[in-house]
């Protein structure tokens, strides 16, 4: 069903529009909800896990908003698809690996997802293409105030909107946005800009990582706090840190080329060698290898593949994506090299109109 | 959750077994590192003294603190400070409220901050929020609990009450269409 069409769709982040999107893959906001009258996720029976998803389900689909969500039943997925959800960065790695009843409403641009029953009752998050904070949380804020007629969030006046994990109090809050930092990695100056933004307490993360690893340059930046300050506070706390991080990395992408083109140039065009004739590869070498080649188009070096080419390609390598595309399931080696030959036929049959 | 000797995150939680005690520890990298090593050291002295009371760390007396906060139960989902200690996450939004003595200063350590300042959930026409939040409804959390043990001692009677009382306040306070001017504790 709706797997099925999301297999041949592109996902809101992958689009690879908006502000900024050289270097700002997308803008994320979620909100963590609860319902006053049900006991948290993680200390509810099954039945009352079943009720909390049966009334948010049920409420979700009758507001106004309902109409241009689909529902999908997280809990009687197979593995392959809640993994691809996962990929998608439309559930939580926790949402797909929970038990008992769940599930995720997503709207068709795949902009809004809503989590039932992940850590929280309810997590809603809005995702925009490039820099825009501000349209993802007017996008979100609205889909809250017509959830919140129709379901008693459990609210403390003190305390604000309450949470399982005493981290998420408050607002509920978490604004992240997806960078982009291939120069500052090659140029060694990432790790003196991430100790600058723990100081001013913000969290970085990987893309699909948990560790602080980031595969293929990818990075995620957020608040950590979400108590003692207003929604918009939090977003500008975030929001005022990439323009600076978007400066440095321009201007050691500037550094790389006056310095050092030559070597740029070979290390671009070898990674899109090695995409377009390797016969296995691994997907954490593949999402290093197309980081390597988004540079080199973003600074011209490479004429004949677009960004949002390389956006679709991040992701239909990863291994869930890749065995839908596939019609089959495939283990590690099998992937690899199918892997490669999408990889390899993706190429030579040129690249889908620019937009 | 926090190392009981520093403002780090705990990551090592220890149970220590020693002459019918149980205790238990939180601590961070570092400080679980020389609380290890100062046991191991403890226990090859022969006349060693079992790693307790005495130590530098003081762990003796923190332990006994939290010994008494852990025993502190919420009334509503029943969850104890030392499940959701061991846990990190609590049982339901009534923990805020009956742990809230607890909670403070974990909260103050993770967000700097202890009052809410943001949005606030508007005043919907079917759901009346009361003045201290959300809170009132958290005891239908209570009266389902109540009514699940009820039913396994049998007490049909009370389970019945029970289950009267929670259908009652849902359709009153939670039914889409519903609409009432009275708060829910003024239902009996």
């Amino acid at each position: 069903m709706k797997i099925d069409t999301l297999t041949d769709a592109i996902g809101e982040w992958l689009r690879g529009t908006g502000p900024e999107s050289d270097i700002v893959m997308s803008s994320r906001v979620r909100l963590a909800r609860n319902i006053a009258h049900f006991p948290f996720v993680s200390r509810a029976s099954e039945q009352e896990r079943f009720d909390t998803e049966a009334l948010l389900r049920e409420r979700i689909a009758a507001a106004p908003i309902g109409g241009s969500l689909e529902y999908i039943d997280v809990g009687h997925l197979e593995e392959i698809d809640r993994q691809f959800l996962v990929e998608r960065q439309l559930i939580s790695r926790e949402h797909a690996e929970a038990q008992g009843a769940r599930g995720v409403a997503i709207d068709g641009r795949e902009q809004v997802s809503l989590m039932i029953n992940e850590e929280d009752h309810l997590r809603i998050q809005c995702m925009h293409s490039g820099l825009d904070l501000a349209g993802a949380f007017e996008q979100i804020r609205a889909v809250d105030e017509e959830i919140e007629k129709v379901v008693p969030y459990a609210f403390h006046p003190r305390w604000g909107y309450l949470t399982a994990c005493p981290t998420n109090v408050g607002t509920g809050i978490r604004v992240s946005v997806m960078l982009h930092l291939p120069a500052l990695v090659i140029t060694r100056q990432i790790d003196k800009v991430f100790r600058s933004l723990h100081k001013i307490s913000l969290a970085v993360r990987g893309l699909y990582g948990e560790g602080s690893q980031a595969m293929g340059d990818f990075y995620q930046i957020s608040n950590q706090t979400t108590l003692g300050k207003t929604e918009e506070e939090l977003i500008e706390q975030v929001g005022d840190v990439v323009p600076v991080l978007i400066d440095y990395e321009r201007r050691a992408r500037e550094f790389l080329v006056r310095e050092t083109q030559e070597n740029v140039h070979d290390q671009v065009s070898r990674a899109y060698g090695i995409l377009r004739t390797a016969q296995t590869i691994s997907a954490e070498e593949t999402m290093q290898l197309l980081s390597r080649v988004r540079m080199g188009v973003l600074l011209g070096l490479i004429g004949d593949v677009t960004i949002p080419d390389i956006n679709v390609l991040l992701v239909r390598t990863q291994p869930a994506h890749l065995q839908k595309i596939r019609g089959v399931e495939l283990d590690t080696n099998d992937r690899n090299i199918e892997r490669a030959r999408y990889l390899r036929h993706h190429f030579e049959g040129g690249t889908e109109p620019a937009n | 959750m926090k190392c009981q000797h520093c403002d780090r995150q705990a990551v090592f939680h220890i149970t220590e077994l020693e002459t019918g005690e149980v205790r238990e520890l939180h601590l961070c990298e570092d400080h679980a590192r020389s609380y290890l090593n100062q046991s191991e050291a403890a226990s090859e002295t022969p006349a060693g003294k079992p790693s307790g009371s005495g130590t530098p760390l003081g762990v003796g007396q923190t332990a006994e603190e939290l010994s008494v906060l852990d025993q502190k139960t919420c009334g509503m989902c029943g969850i104890s400070f030392f499940e959701f200690r061991n846990q990190g996450r609590l049982g339901c939004s009534h923990d805020y409220v009956a742990f809230e003595k607890e909670l403070e200063p974990l909260i103050a350590n993770i967000h700097g901050a202890t009052e809410h300042v943001g949005r606030r959930p508007r005043q919907a026409a079917a759901i009346v929020m009361p003045a201290e939040g959300t809170e009132g409804l958290t005891r239908l959390i209570g009266l389902r609990l109540e009514m699940k043990e009820a039913i396994a001692r049998e007490d049909y009677e009370k389970a019945k009450e029970n289950r009267d009382l929670i259908r009652e306040i849902e359709e009153t306070w939670l039914s889409p269409s519903a609409a009432s001017p009275t708060p829910p504790e003024a239902t009996p």
